[in-house]
């Protein structure tokens, strides 16, 4: 998407934010965005503003997340939690085919085509816009598109917010993916606490365009958009570069067999929640079943980990058996194979493996671990490329 | 394996010989005074338990060194060889090879070189068919 | 480039036309489709195959690349999925998604001699590369064929094998583990043939498929008696559930198993092959 001129940005008070929602629910659009749920803040539905959390902040580190009343943070001022997009445009459970038995043979039972669902997403953050975009390499761009993703992302419509400070388990600046949002989105909010309470409004397509032309609002003028540009300017300084993802990429290549693998394995209870909060992680299984009398076969499509040992069953055993062997592979995967696979990292420093880790494990301290440390020599060079 | 891989020591100390299937080139617990260096035909490796058949443990072919024992002492076969076809081989005078190499270390290392190399594919190939590589991997 | 939508995940219907048993746990399915042509397939390439309600296994063609009409599927009954499979009746139905992965480079290794080393089931993925071979031989140097198998029983295609040992133009060895008092071949394992070849391993490509531990010696082998590891080829096997690089079950290192591979260059994965649980 081409990078588009900063003159069609838009600066709207606060309140027209319910005329964002309602723009958007007009043009067949279900929003979803930010809620507060007992005390976390999810990604569902919201109708109206106040469906929204307001003044609220969380604070976050790893193995642990808390909701805190903030006055004046207003409708953004917290860092998002485990739920995501994830699970609305690669949902963790998919039908895939139905089949019937006829005798000996079987055959498919046909099912009305669910028309696309319009869906828009507010209040997505720059690691989050990042993470569809790694999405849609892995699910679009190869030779075999999964018609699920595709059914889901083809309708979406992309509300960014650029984030105003970092959450303590934040570390996109590491990854390369934000906090400014650059690109890939329909409409970017900054939230302003100057004068007033306002939000600067980036446009990122033509139906972006289209859509705040009618928002009561004006041409955002140069000191609101510098304004802006301040906010994702004082969130990165507030967030140092954590490692450095070149070398990471490359230590992980060249050393797999590393000691920090087995420190790790002490403390990781294997439980699948960093990736099963992580925006990326796409790995599923699949699920088939029968009903009682054995007529019918239904075969679903299940969100799965590289944690568990089944993931990597082969006759006879698992091939990770260990601990050790399942979370190497898991930020191997993402900060150095997610290169060579797709030409990106598939981490984008959300964090939110680091909060909801259980056992407090830090993806970033590890990746900086095993960037700074010298590993084992790993296998045998003789027959390297 | 070719005659050469076994250096100098060796030299000189050659015959060809033959063997008819089912003959024995090599009987469990004789002297090994002689070893063969296979040139053509099939020869197993076998041994022998009262009131069983006979197992093959291995079957070598052309290239292959037919006994291993005639070089540390106590100079006894441990297993059977049998030719399963029409063999023929060269034999190699153990106990002058063994001379030669006491008096001529610089042989002696060559010549060890050359078997050890032998033995080492051997226990390799043992290992991996200890392993059991194609059962059932679920039984 | 991109398959029909519905093509991606529903498989389409064959009927079991044939039921061959071959070993005492593995029997070859000949698989006609309910409509139509079989889709045409490189040597070395496999399909997801579906039982009605059990789920889906990668299992890798084993028949003529020539012959439209049917899929061949060579069956080990060692999981569920392959217990159904190998359990079907002539005129039963079975889902078939595929043919899916890179098989063997049978352009890059014609005008040279090739050498197919199989262990056990192994043998079953290098069949078509064979049986193309055989159908334009005089676009080929000397090629071999190695097999390794457990026991005499468990000789895979025995038949074809024997036809092949009565070929003037292919070198054939069977070599067993455990031989038996009917047994007068080779004992050992498949990797001790590789000195006794008659063709030339340093002017060879090199094609191994069987258990990996198995595949690694072979190579090793290979290695030691002059065959470039660019000329080297062998087929992993991983945990599957999409075959289209979509699940993320086979990954390898880097490499995709079900769309890098089946069949990877030895030199580009020899050291993610030296490296446990990977």
């Amino acid at each position: 998407m081409p990078e588009r001129d900063a003159a069609e940005a838009r600066l709207i008070e606060a309140p027209a934010l319910q005329a964002l929602i309602d723009a958007l629910t007009a043009r067949g659009y279900a929003v979803r965005g930010p809620r507060r749920r007992g005390d976390a803040i999810v990604f569902d539905e919201v109708a109206r503003l106040e469906d929204m959390p307001r003044d609220c902040t969380t604070t976050q580190s790893p193995g642990r997340y808390r909701l805190a009343d903030a006055p004046g943070a207003g409708y953004f001022g917290f860092s998002p939690g485990a739920d995501s997009f994830k699970r609305w445009l690669h949902p963790p459970q998919q039908t895939e085919f139905r089949f019937r038995r006829e005798g000996a043979a079987f055959v498919p039972i046909e099912s009305a085509p669910a028309g696309v669902p319009r869906q828009a997403f507010l209040g997505i953050r720059a690691c989050e816009i990042a993470a569809i975009g790694v999405l849609d390499r892995v699910f679009l761009e190869g030779p075999y598109p999964d018609p699920g993703y595709q059914h889901h992302r083809d309708g979406s419509f992309l509300v960014a917010v650029n984030c105003a400070s970092p959450g303590r388990s934040c570390f996109c600046t590491s990854t390369g993916t934000g906090p400014r949002v650059e690109r890939g989105f329909d409409l970017a909010l900054t939230e302003l606490h100057d004068s007033r309470h306002r939000f600067v409004v980036e446009v990122g397509s033509d139906r972006g365009a289209e859509l705040v032309a009618q928002l009561p609002g004006r041409p955002a003028p140069a000191a609101a958009i510098a304004a802006a540009r301040a906010v994702s300017a004082r969130c990165a300084a507030a967030m140092p570069e954590r490692f450095d993802r070149e070398r990471v990429a490359r230590r992980l290549r060249e050393t797999p067999e590393h000691p920090r693998w087995a420190a790790i394995a002490e403390r990781c209870l294997g439980c699948a929640n960093c990736t099963t909060v992580c925006p990326t992680c796409f790995c599923t299984t699949m699920v088939d079943r029968t009903d009682l009398a054995g007529t019918t076969a239904t075969r679903e499509r299940h969100w799965d980990s590289c944690f568990t040992l089944g993931f990597s069953h082969l006759h006879g055993g698992s091939v990770r058996a260990s601990t050790a062997a399942r979370y190497r592979q898991w930020i191997t995967h993402k900060l150095s194979a997610w290169l060579d696979q797709f030409g990106m990292l598939g981490c984008v420093g959300c964090g939110r493996c680091v909060t909801w880790c259980p056992a407090g494990i830090d993806l970033a301290a590890e990746a900086a671990a095993i960037g700074d440390e010298p590993g084992a020599p790993s296998g045998s060079d003789a027959h390297a490329p | 394996m070719r005659l050469e891989d076994l250096g100098e020591a060796v030299a000189g100390c050659t015959r060809t010989v033959e063997y008819l299937p089912g003959e024995y080139l090599l009987r469990v617990g004789a002297p090994a005074d002689e070893c063969f260096l296979i040139e053509q035909g099939r020869v197993a490796l076998e041994v022998h338990a009262p009131a069983r058949p006979p197992e093959v443990l291995l079957t070598l072919g052309p290239g292959d060194l037919v006994g291993l024992s005639w070089i540390l002492p106590p100079y006894r076969w441990a297993c059977d060889a049998r030719a399963v076809q029409p063999v023929r081989v060269v034999a190699i005078d153990a106990r002058r090879v063994r001379e030669r190499c006491d008096a001529d270390p610089r042989l002696g290392y060559h010549l060890l070189q050359g078997v050890l190399r032998a033995a080492i594919d051997r226990l390799q190939a043992t290992r991996l068919q200890h392993l059991d590589v194609y059962r059932d991997p679920t039984s | 480039m991109s398959a029909a939508p519905e093509a991606t995940w529903v498989p389409r219907r064959y009927r079991v036309d044939a039921v061959r048993p071959e070993l005492n746990d593995t029997v070859s399915l000949e698989l006609a489709p309910a409509a139509g042509e079989a889709p045409a397939f490189e040597p070395g390439q496999f399909n997801m195959l579906y039982a009605f309600g059990i789920g889906e296994a990668a299992i890798s063609l084993s028949g003529d690349p020539a012959d439209r009409a049917r899929l061949v599927h060579t069956v080990r009954a060692v999981g569920p999925v392959s217990r159904a499979l190998a359990g079907l009746a002539v005129g039963a139905s079975v889902g078939v998604r595929g043919p899916f992965g890179a098989g063997w480079p049978m352009s890059a290794a014609r005008g040279r001699d090739l050498v197919l080393i199989a262990g056990g089931l192994g043998l079953a993925p290098l069949r078509p590369a064979l049986l193309r071979v055989l159908a334009d031989r005089a676009h080929y140097g000397r090629v071999a064929v190695l097999a390794g198998m457990r026991t005499p029983r468990e000789v895979l295609f025995r038949a074809p094998l024997a036809t092949w040992q009565g070929r003037t133009d292919l070198e054939v060895e069977v070599t067993v583990d455990r031989g038996d008092a009917d047994w007068s071949g080779h004992v050992g394992v498949v990797t001790h043939l590789i000195p006794q070849l008659e063709l030339d391993p340093r002017k060879a490509t090199a094609f191994v498929c069987g258990p990996e531990v198995m595949m690694r010696h072979t190579a090793e082998r290979l290695l030691t008696v002059g065959l470039e590891p660019t000329q080297l080829f062998v087929s992993m096997e991983r945990n599957m559930k999409c075959a289209i690089g979509l699940c993320g079950h086979c990954q390898f290192g880097s490499a995709f198993v079900c769309k890098d591979g089946p069949v990877l260059r030895f030199d580009r994965i020899a050291r993610a092959l030296a490296v446990r649980e990977l």
